[in-house]
């Protein structure tokens, strides 16, 4: 099957899309950006394929008609071993990594109670991964460096104490490795881990009979060709890929939105640390955009920094902000002075929410700014990136966007964050079939 | 000094010759102010647009332009020192930069790009009022040196004409207090035959630049008229307008583009001639100087060439007809100051840009705002969506800033300049679809 990739590089996370022939998506992928690009470009893209497998397996399944629930609830429990298998295959680099770390003047005395340690911190870790992927499991991250960074520091600290070593000889052998281990390609076979996450779910003892399995194998069996790819990323100087394969991400994100909502003639993307104001034709090609220049005030960031300063979550910031009745009068989105501003103003008596849902028309307030630069909003109006997610944000926008431009629709995709990737893999679409820069020669 | 790492330097670059015949020319101006208080020469510090040159030569005197001090500061990576030691001697954040590292140079020693001390002026002529922040410069300027200021007052184009007020308001003011003043500063009496003289001269040059910035009309243009352009313009616009050198090196320039048409070639770039010219932008504003070759590198880089800008017209604008006229001397110069790019209306640059979009086919318009020029940042986006609206072009903005490195943000500029081009190449293929169809 021919399939065509679009990456977005960002600057905090790395999303892929895979796309078929009929511009149906097959799969999404998103790992963080890390600093090694190269990786982050892989992982998303085998995490895309993996999604992928996932559609090709529900195409199977429907096609024979089989009965719903029970497909949702197998290909639930099998992304669920299939995560276990993957989280498992890191774990087994990651401790081989730790071991080839210990050595030195540093370890001279207790190089073998350290790796003592370490084959019980991971022993334990392996039993915690099966609890961590069961059904109903909460786990508070996807990525790997995440879910195992957070349990090696809890469990070396016990089994540091109770071997009397020192603790911070586990932690120092864990952060020389982590790093190297996430920067590494993922390794493996994807089918392996397939295989073995089938045994799991539809093995003799399992709850689901092995008549799952021939669907699965079918699926398994359709080659994923990677036909064309663009790739997409703020500005920087390098990419992994070469000139041929690169869009501009507002070119991306313009074509993306396109994609999902195709009366789209204004985008608004609020990401990490950009706002971009971008103006569409009926076919999703750019007339016109604006940015914000050098400084990233009212971008993503902001909100992240504004979470650290109140110690919070970013994603309970929206939701606080929703319960005020008076939002506070708040101009500068300047990033440096929030931190001063929130304390003066916290000091002051003001209420969390009150601040927090000012602070929020202020980032607004400024990316209508952008769009009007940018000619303004028309209809249809989609609004992308991070931010799109933070409902605060979004009562604000409509507000503004009424005040100011009258009814429009606004759209708002629970998937915007590939925007750009969508965008991406359209274009590699349309380059395969020999078409010029997203429009036929 | 050594360069930073990684610092693009100009010295490394592959120039052409008229390029190494600019620069030796620079150097000897330089040169000449520097030893001014050896040789007994009168120094006028004066502003690059409208700069009345030939009348300064009249009384011997040597022209001092600080713009061109603070861009070559900025080229030769000083003028961020420069900026900051301004506003540790309270100038805001938000004011010129040029007029940030001109008064930083000074309070560190004012050593210019010779490495040796500028010369204190000996009078300030202020003949460019269009810009608001000039006037506070000179200001700053006469507080430092306690020498005598002259303001000629030059009316903006608000109507889009000149009208014969305009000329007789300015002359009465070249008679009665520019003239005079440069007498007793020099104690030259001015003789209106040696003005005259000048301005033949520097009519033939006029005719010489007009003919290699209007090569740009060629496919592929052998210039690019906006980085390459401001080495065309350095000695025209400064201290040579009205001299011998002038007409030489425009001579020589235009032979020099001449051999580039007859081969059909591109323009030069640091890294050696261009090779395929797939965009023609026409540019507005001025450019970065402290990035300036990381700056030009990205148009070249992508096959973009600069047809035509404004900014090769701020220090007069000839492609419309104007020559300076040794028959009607001070009305001549009136008319001069009168035109410069920055004097003229919103509604006029405007013409100019569609005109350039036009005359050049060009694929687009690419504003350059200035982060800390008002003067010319003000209107842009109209300026903007108006030459869009009558040529159907695409336009687009990047943000830098004259000479603070601070507010050179390579990918930002990058995201916007690439985003551009990709939008253009859409146009096209979308423009030669619906043809064929």
């Amino acid at each position: 099957m021919k399939t065509f990739v679009g990456i977005d590089l960002g600057s905090t996370t790395t999303k892929a899309v895979l796309m078929d022939e009929n511009e149906m998506i097959l799969g999404r992928g998103i790992t963080n950006s890390r600093s090694n690009y190269e990786t982050a470009c892989r992982v998303a893209t085998q995490e895309a394929t993996v999604d992928a497998r996932f559609t090709l397996f529900r195409r199977e399944f429907d096609a024979k008609a089989a009965d719903a629930a029970k497909v949702t609830e197998f290909l639930d429990a099998l992304e669920r071993a299939f995560r276990l298998e993957q989280f498992i295959e890191q774990l087994d680099d990651l401790e081989a990594t730790c071991i080839e770390q210990v050595k030195g003047d540093r370890f001279e005395k207790d190089a073998d109670g350290v790796k003592q340690s370490l084959a019980e911190v991971f022993r334990r870790l392996r039993i915690e991964a099966v609890e961590m992927y069961a059904p109903g499991a909460d786990r508070k991250s996807d990525f790997f460096r995440d879910i195992a960074g957070s349990r090696y520091l809890a469990l070396a600290e016990e089994v540091a104490r109770d071997a009397g070593l020192p603790y911070d000889l586990l932690l120092n052998v864990y952060d020389k490795s982590i790093i190297a281990v996430e920067n590494r390609p993922p390794s493996g076979s994807l089918s392996d881990k397939f295989n073995r996450a089938i045994d799991r779910v539809a093995g003799k003892d399992s709850e689901f009979g092995s008549d799952m399995k021939s669907p699965i194998e079918r699926a398994l069996d359709i080659e994923l060709e990677e036909t064309y790819l663009v790739g997409t990323g703020y500005g920087r100087v390098t990419l992994p890929f070469s000139k041929e394969h690169i869009r501009s991400e507002i070119l991306c994100h313009g074509l993306g939105a396109h994609m999902m909502y195709p009366k789209t003639r204004t985008v608004l993307d609020i990401g990490g640390q950009d706002t971009k104001g971008i103006q569409v034709d009926a076919n999703g090609i750019v007339d016109n955009f604006q940015m914000n220049d050098r400084c990233a005030a009212g971008c993503g960031r902001y909100l992240g920094y504004i979470a650290d300063e109140m110690n919070m979550g970013l994603h309970e910031l929206g939701p606080l902000a929703m319960k005020s009745g008076k939002p506070a009068r708040i101009n500068s989105t300047c990033t440096v002075f929030a931190g001063a501003e929130l304390r003066d103003r916290l000091a002051l008596g003001e209420k969390r929410e009150d601040i927090l849902a000012g602070l929020h028309r202020a980032i607004i307030l400024r990316a209508m700014s952008i769009l009007s630069r940018s000619g303004g909003v028309a209809d249809e109006f989609t609004f992308t990136g991070g931010v799109a997610k933070n409902e605060a944000a979004v009562r604000e926008l409509r507000k503004l966007v009424y005040e100011n431009y009258g009814e429009v629709t606004i759209n708002i995709n629970p998937d915007s964050i590939y925007t750009g990737a969508l965008g991406g893999a359209e274009f590699a679409r349309r380059a395969a079939e020999g078409r010029v820069e997203g429009v036929a020669a | 000094m050594n360069q930073p790492a990684g610092k693009p330097s100009l010295r490394d670059a592959i120039k052409d010759a008229s390029m190494q015949k600019q620069k030796d020319m620079m150097a000897g101006h330089f040169d000449r102010l520097t030893s001014s208080h050896e040789t007994g020469a009168k120094v006028c510090s004066t502003f690059v647009p409208g700069n009345l040159n030939e009348l300064i030569m009249c009384f011997d005197m040597v022209n001092n332009l600080p713009e061109v001090n603070a861009i070559q500061s900025g080229l030769r990576g000083k003028s961020g020192a420069y900026v900051m030691e301004a506003e540790r001697n309270g100038h805001s954040e938000d004011v010129c930069t040029y007029v940030k590292s001109d008064i930083g140079m000074m309070a560190r020693g004012n050593i210019g790009p010779n490495g040796k001390e500028m010369p204190k002026p000996d009078m300030l002529l202020l003949s460019y009022t269009g810009c608001f922040t000039f006037l506070k410069w000179f200001e700053l300027l006469r507080e430092q040196y306690k020498c005598p200021t002259v303001f000629l007052q030059t009316p903006y184009m608000a109507d889009g004409k000149i009208t014969p007020n305009m000329i007789q308001y300015m002359v009465k003011q070249l008679k009665e207090d520019v003239i005079p003043t440069m007498e007793k500063v020099s104690g030259v009496k001015f003789d209106i035959d040696r003005l005259r003289e000048n301005l033949r001269q520097s009519a033939k040059a006029e005719d010489d630049l007009v003919y290699i910035l209007q090569s740009a009309k060629n496919k592929p243009s052998p210039i690019d008229a906006y980085f390459g352009g401001i080495y065309y313009i350095g000695p025209i616009f400064g201290a040579f307008r009205g001299t011998q050198d002038a007409i030489d090196y425009y001579r020589f320039l235009r032979e020099e583009v001449d051999e580039r048409l007859k081969l059909g070639l591109g323009p030069v770039t640091p890294e050696g001639p261009m090779e395929e010219e797939k965009y023609r932008l026409v540019v507005e504003g001025p450019p970065n100087y402290t990035h300036f070759r990381q700056f030009w590198k990205m148009f070249y880089e992508e096959g973009a060439t600069v047809v035509a800008s404004s900014y090769t017209k701020v220090g007069g604008t000839y492609d419309f007809g104007f020559r300076h006229d040794p028959d009607r001397p001070l009305e001549t110069l009136a008319e001069y100051c009168l035109n410069v790019y920055t004097n003229r209306s919103l509604p006029m640059r405007i013409d100019m840009l569609v005109n350039y979009i036009n005359e050049y086919e060009a694929d687009g318009l690419l504003v350059n705002s200035i982060k800390s020029c008002n003067s010319f940042s003000a209107g842009q986006l109209m300026i903007m969506r108006e030459v869009e609206k009558r040529t159907g072009k695409p336009a687009a903005f990047i943000e830098t800033d004259l000479v603070d490195p601070r507010y050179f943000s390579a990918a930002n500029v990058k995201n916007r300049l690439e985003s551009y081009l990709q939008m253009v190449e859409q146009k096209r293929s979308g423009a030669s679809k619906g043809v064929a169809a």
